[in-house]
């Protein structure tokens, strides 16, 4: 076996020895080297059929025969357990299981006599296919996957021949215009589609409910709005606001709204919270609250997810879903994770009723980044 | 093909007239079931392709039913699915949730949310059905993934395979969408965070992203049209494309016949296993009920995505934890690896490559990947036969390593995905183990190939080495003239087949860059890189024993396989300068 001694035709990348010579065939695959010992070893053929208990001895075959009885007859008892379950547990009722707790009955019932259903016909007919069925392994031959040569050229053949006669090659005119209609008629179909899947962004992403309503010339009031508490709806006094607390806020109005709810509070959702102004780092985040109240998109500057979890002690904010960080007190900045932005501060004050009122809308668009937000 | 296979000249009625039994009259029973038969035949002449199915071997295997897991956990899907489409209301249209689940009465949330409940709650058995949808599909991914490992691992998609392998990737994919479309339509909290996410990830598409983002929102996320769609893309479209794609994967299986590993009388020319009746149909046809079976079994026992527990989908609230399917968990993780500054602005245009390499370039980078190995293969070795029995896993030591490294880095996506639990349940710093992570994304792969490549080679010695000296019986055997010696276990011819039956392989050459008349060939770059990779495949190659080897470990070995100790290293040293194939030259030793 010297792939060396193999001949290797010049200037291709030849496969040494063997390798890459025709078909394979393990079995037949040696050539007779120095000294008459084959390259490779012979296929040794099939091993002696070993007999299982159930060939040799009726009584056992007599035994698999129950057991593969008794499965489908577990399975059939399965069935009628199903049946009286569905008609007899109240599907409220609970139970209480080992191991797993304190479940629905009907539902764990339902699902254990499905269970031996199903378990019962599966486990019956492997161990009757494993115990009495023939085990004798058979043989199939395995022809290429190629086909004739003279049917892969017949192939070609009638491609030719059919675009002969259909003038295809002599009549250019019809082959261009046969592609070019091909070419385009999708276009009837897939207009449609992307023309109706929804509306142009314009600068929807851009802007929040803290907005106000966009006018007929396309501006935007960008009047002061009280921060109200979520879900209660009720507006929010400066002194209600501990050291320490946080509170989850809407702006005036949105929680009323009849239509598009959802829409506004994934934009519009900010966190208040009050920290000790001294420890507070950034000029801008002071002069944007109020006396160390400071109000921030609740909306992760990553893909959008809110802002959830807020730690009293080290004043982070941090997104449960890909965990960025963000410090209030250096203004929000990305501390860790993925995200790259601070999230947008919301400028504040107080009314003349000692209410907390924006002061106007976000500065910046809201939530996960795109193209085109540096240039809104 | 199937004609092809049956034997040619004979006519149609003489064919059929064999497929009776002549000796046995047939019972009434029978001649019933016989006569429907042939009122079918008589108007689609199945008769010959049904025997030629019937008739079809198949090779036995334990890994060969992983493929069938994945194959009945969607048969399963599509049965539960189709009943779960009579209750679900897929619209994101408001109600005030009425049902009998208490904590939620009086609540506002979406129609399938509701519907969802009521599936849940007020359906009797609907739980039940709900829970095996939801397991079934996560088995259908696990049991196709598995699969793929071991097909990868056995090199079963070398050619005439390849197209398989491209539609098995292809179906892959598609379930792990189909997937992510499912678990996000009962707008549940979690769920709703998921899609939040999504709609976060088109954005950041440069260029189009909010315009992208708009088209499959219908407008601002969430919208009301989002639900229908991920509904009809969920219930219909994806489901045709999957069953269509399967059906020309298990047709293909068909027509290539099954692989089968090595083994005595199996060659690369036949398959060698049980017919399809009876033995398949009951082993096969009895397996998709133990599959259908445990998925009810668990189903039964532990609860998948208890939407009830989440409560109706709203943006501002999140729950901790928030963890996509496990089949996500690797583009979620990737996206929690990737640190910010990967995010640039420039004249007021903003690219967020922090998320986009994550969330839009991953997972068809994986797939492409994935699909385009069989022919990046095939290039570096050269090989261009058909190959239908499959490799040892140890036989290739270097496609081992490689599938073994992707196993890992996709790993750590997965585990990276779960940064937020293994932190809370270690009782560690999350930034901690986020850069953990970060390190070993770029650390285990190249340690796994290079552990698992070194696991291959010495377990490919220690099949030379049992091949050249059998078994060590632990027998001491004391000479006439007072020497000691162990005897060895001589192994059968068909023992020794297992360890020898594969080919010796050899790096490509490298090809001149000049031919005979010294002019420079265009292809000689393109040559000398896949001599190169060739090389890196194969360079540490180690070839089976060959008859002369084995000889020559006799013949020093004399006294009937008894050896010396003393005698042994000369034995080694023999079978090395014997052996070519042997380039790494390091002797084996006991």
């Amino acid at each position: 076996m010297n792939e060396q001694d193999s001949p290797t035709t010049g200037g291709e990348v030849t496969p040494t020895g063997e390798f890459g010579s025709g078909a394979v065939r393990l079995d037949q695959g040696h050539v007779v080297g120095d000294g008459g010992i084959p390259e490779r070893f012979e296929n040794p053929g099939f091993g002696p059929h070993i007999h299982r208990g159930t060939d040799l001895d009726e009584v056992a075959a007599k035994r698999a025969e129950r057991i593969v009885g008794g499965l489908f007859l577990l399975s059939i008892v399965g069935t009628l357990a199903f049946v009286v379950a569905y008609f007899a547990i109240d599907k409220h009722s609970t139970v209480f299981i080992p191991g797993i707790g304190q479940t629905n009955a009907l539902h764990t019932a339902l699902g254990l006599s499905m269970a031996a259903t199903l378990l019962g016909i599966g486990l019956g007919a492997v161990q009757w296919a494993k115990t009495l069925m023939p085990d004798e392994e058979e043989v199939e031959m395995r022809h290429p996957m190629r086909s004739a040569d003279e049917d892969r050229s017949k192939f070609v053949e009638i491609l030719g021949d059919g675009a002969e006669s259909a003038h295809l090659t002599r009549r250019p005119l019809i082959k261009y215009t046969l592609g070019g209609a091909l070419g385009l008629f999708a276009v009837p179909v897939v207009l449609p589609l992307i023309g109706g899947l929804g509306p142009l962004p314009e600068d929807d992403l851009s802007v929040s409910f803290w907005n106000g309503h966009k006018e007929e010339d396309g501006s935007y009031p960008n009047k002061p709005m009280r921060l109200m508490r979520d879900p209660q709806n009720t507006p929010i006094k400066a002194s209600d606001v501990t050291i320490g607390s946080v509170f989850h806020v809407m702006p005036e109005g949105l929680l009323d709204l009849e239509h598009h709810i959802l829409e506004e509070k994934a934009k519009a959702a900010v966190l208040l919270m009050r920290l000790d102004p001294d420890d507070i780092k950034s000029q801008k985040e002071k002069d944007w609250g109020h006396q160390g109240i400071v109000a921030y998109s609740k909306i992760c500057t990553h893909v959008g997810c809110p802002v959830g979890l807020y730690e009293q002690q080290t004043h982070h904010l941090l997104c449960p879903c890909h965990q960025s960080t963000f410090d209030v007190t250096q203004d929000c900045k990305v501390i860790f994770g993925p995200a790259k932005r601070p999230l947008p501060q919301l400028p504040i004050t107080v009314d003349d009723e000692g209410y907390l009122i924006s002061k106007g809308p976000f500065k910046e668009a809201v939530g996960p980044s795109f193209w085109e937000r540096g240039s809104a | 093909m199937s004609t092809e296979t049956l034997p040619t000249g004979r006519p149609a009625d003489q064919l059929r007239d064999g497929d009776k039994p002549a000796h046995a009259a047939p019972s009434a029973a029978a001649r019933k079931a016989g006569g429907f038969a042939g009122w079918i035949d008589d108007r689609t002449s199945a008769a010959k392709p049904v025997n030629y199915l019937l008739r079809k071997v198949f090779p036995d295997h334990w890994s060969f039913m992983l493929g069938e897991i994945a194959m009945y956990s969607l048969i399963i899907c599509l049965l539960t699915g189709a009943l779960l489409t009579l209750w679900f209301i897929p619209s994101a249209g408001h109600t005030i949730y009425d049902g009998s689940y208490v904590p939620l009465r009086g609540q506002m949330m979406s129609e399938a949310y509701a519907s969802t409940l009521n599936i849940s709650f007020d359906v009797k058995g609907g739980l039940i059905i709900r829970q095996i949808h939801h397991w079934a599909a996560l088995m259908f991914i696990v049991g196709l993934t598995v699969h793929m490992f071991r097909v990868f691992f056995t090199g079963a998609f070398r050619k005439p395979r390849e197209l398989n392998w491209v539609l098995g990737t292809i179906l892959a994919l598609l379930a792990i969408v189909e997937g992510f479309a499912g678990y996000s339509l009962p707008d549940d909290l979690l769920s709703g965070t998921g899609i939040r996410a999504m709609e976060g990830f088109v954005q950041t598409a440069p260029v189009i992203g909010s315009y992208l983002a708009y088209a499959i929102f219908g407008g601002p996320f969430p919208g009301e049209m989002i639900i229908p769609r991920l509904y009809s893309a969920h219930v219909l479209l994806i489901p045709a494309i999957l069953v269509g794609l399967f059906i020309a994967h298990i047709t293909l299986v068909a027509v290539h016949k099954h692989t089968q590993f090595p083994g005595p009388g199996k060659t690369n020319d036949n398959v060698v296993g049980y017919r399809v009746m009876p033995v398949y149909a009951a082993k096969a046809g009895g397996f998709f009920f133990i599959v259908f079976g445990v998925i009810a079994l668990i189903s039964a026992l532990f609860t998948i995505n208890p939407i009830w527990a989440y409560g109706p989908y709203d943006p501002s609230p999140v729950t901790a934890g928030s963890q996509p399917d496990w089949y996500m968990g690797f583009a979620d993780g990737a996206l929690r690896l990737l640190p910010g500054w990967l995010e640039f602005s420039f004249l007021g245009f903003t690219l967020s490559l922090n998320i986009a390499l994550g969330a839009l370039v991953l997972l068809p980078l994986v797939y492409t990947v994935l699909g385009v190995y069989p022919f990046v293969e095939r290039w570096i070795t050269g090989d261009e036969r058909e190959h239908h029995l499959l490799d040892r896993p140890r036989n290739n030591p270097t496609r081992t390593g490689i599938g073994m490294a992707a196993i890992v880095a996709y790993s750590v996506f997965m585990f990276a995905a779960g940064n937020d639990i293994i932190a809370i349940k270690l009782g560690m710093s999350i930034n901690d183990i986020t850069w953990a992570f970060r390190i070993g994304l770029f650390v285990l792969p190249p340690i796994a190939f290079w552990v698992t490549k070194r696991i291959c080679l010495s377990l490919q010695r220690h099949d030379r080495e049992l091949a050249l000296h059998s078994r060590e019986s632990g027998r001491i055997i004391r000479g006439a003239d007072g020497s000691f010696h162990e005897r060895h276990d001589a192994l059968t011819d068909r023992e020794r087949w297992i360890l020898v039956q594969h080919e010796p392989v050899a790096p490509l050459q490298l090809t001149p860059e000049y031919d005979e008349n010294g002019v420079a060939r265009p292809a000689a770059r393109k040559d000398r890189l896949r001599a190169k990779l060739s090389h890196w495949f194969f360079k540490d190659a180690v070839n089976p024993v060959t008859p002369a080897e084995l000889a020559a470990a006799h013949h020093d070995g004399h006294h009937a396989e008894a050896l010396e100790a003393s005698d042994h290293d000369a034995i080694e040293q023999g079978a090395d300068t014997d052996s070519t194939g042997l380039s790494s030259g390091s002797p084996v030793r006991d």
